[in-house]
């Protein structure tokens, strides 16, 4: 099906479809990876499952977004090769996705921050011209709509919960909250490929996920935080210093012994 | 896992419709806050490989069940009344399917 497509485009159209999909790809391996990291760790076995769902779904993105993107770089790098042999440099994932787990409020937040945003922007390239990002983006969608009521439940419970818990989630928020903003700025990636119906605009997504979180935060109590300056830089290949330890721990076995298989 | 937590939580048993047509099936319990929290938590445990397409949960303190002391008086005089069960009656010839 992507081998086909190809040879439609140009090369300068092909090389974008190549840089979209790894920041698909990226977003989801990274927040994957992370999520994986609470398994055996959480509160209870039930919560355990959960996140760790919702990782393997993640990864399983991860897998065909980063295959796109392999094809069609052309440099015979496939998904695995893209994972795990990249630096953090090469990483087009958001700021919100690497940070650290921290407590549960905290993964929650974060969850509930990105998949209100990804939700709509898999249901829109569900439409793209693209066959592969649209086959991807129609299954993906459904997962993450599990996501996002998932995380939206436990805003709600925590939000509303004790004094404790609610002080921890508005914590969690106003720490994540600056990182939202790069989740609807766009380059001239987003340009080239959206004019072709190829991606999604990132801008017109944001006055959807505004009224989604705002409804929520209204309805959990939350203070929605004031954020001077949103942080940002992934699109570039600049991020915070926590993606590099993520990747450390991700790559280490493909790095010391690679091509390993099992 | 964290005892408090899950004195906390209340038990509910899970039963699965593999799909349409069937019943449900008793697959287990899970812990949870309440019953929108079991539904998603027993998705999460029990349908990861496509095993239903129907869920529902109960409390486990709202099913009221036998009294094992009770078994020989309610259960032991069905024991020789074997021609409660189809199978003791022989069927004639012309009956091909039953």
């Amino acid at each position: 099906m992507a081998k086909a497509e190809n040879n439609k485009y140009s090369k300068t159209i092909q090389s974008a479809v190549a840089e979209y999909a790894l920041r698909l790809g990226d977003n989801s391996l990274i927040l994957g990876q992370r999520l994986g990291e609470w398994t055996g760790h959480s509160a209870a076995v039930e919560i355990d499952m959960a996140l760790s769902n919702m990782a393997l779904d993640l990864i399983g993105q991860a897998q065909h977004f980063l295959g796109l993107a392999g094809e069609m770089e052309g440099k015979h790098r496939d998904a695995d090769a893209l994972a795990f042999t990249r630096d953090a440099h090469e990483f087009r994932n958001f700021w919100l996705v690497e940070q650290a787990n921290g407590d549960f409020a905290r993964t929650i937040a974060r969850q509930f921050l990105f998949s209100t945003w990804q939700k709509p922007m898999l249901g829109e390239l569900a439409n793209s011209t693209n066959e592969t990002l649209a086959a991807v983006a129609e299954k993906a969608v459904k997962e993450v709509s599990y996501h996002q009521s998932y995380a939206r439940d436990w805003m709600l419970r925590l939000g509303g919960g004790t004094e404790e818990s609610h002080h921890r989630l508005q914590r969690a928020l106003d720490d994540l909250w600056g990182y939202t903003g790069e989740m609807f700025a766009g380059n001239g990636v987003d340009d080239m490929l959206v004019a072709e119906g190829i991606s999604v605009d990132p801008a017109a997504l944001e006055s959807g996920w505004t009224i989604e979180v705002d409804a929520v935060l209204a309805e959990a109590g939350l203070t929605k935080p004031a954020v001077e300056r949103m942080t940002s830089g992934g699109l570039k290949g600049h991020h915070s210093e926590h993606l590099g330890h993520l990747l450390a721990e991700m790559q280490f076995l493909q790095r010391a012994y690679p091509g390993l298989e099992w | 896992m964290n005892d408090s937590m899950n004195t906390d939580w209340e038990l509910f048993e899970v039963f699965l419709r593999a799909k349409n047509g069937l019943n449900h099936k008793h697959v287990g319990s899970v812990h949870a806050a309440d019953t929108t929290m079991a539904i998603g938590v027993a998705r999460d445990l029990y349908t990861r490989r496509n095993e239903g397409e129907s869920i529902w949960v109960i409390a486990s303190k709202d099913i009221t069940a036998s009294d094992p002391d009770n078994s020989d008086a309610l259960f032991e005089p069905a024991k020789d009344k074997i021609y409660r069960h189809p199978t003791f009656y022989e069927i004639t010839k012309e009956v091909k399917n039953m």
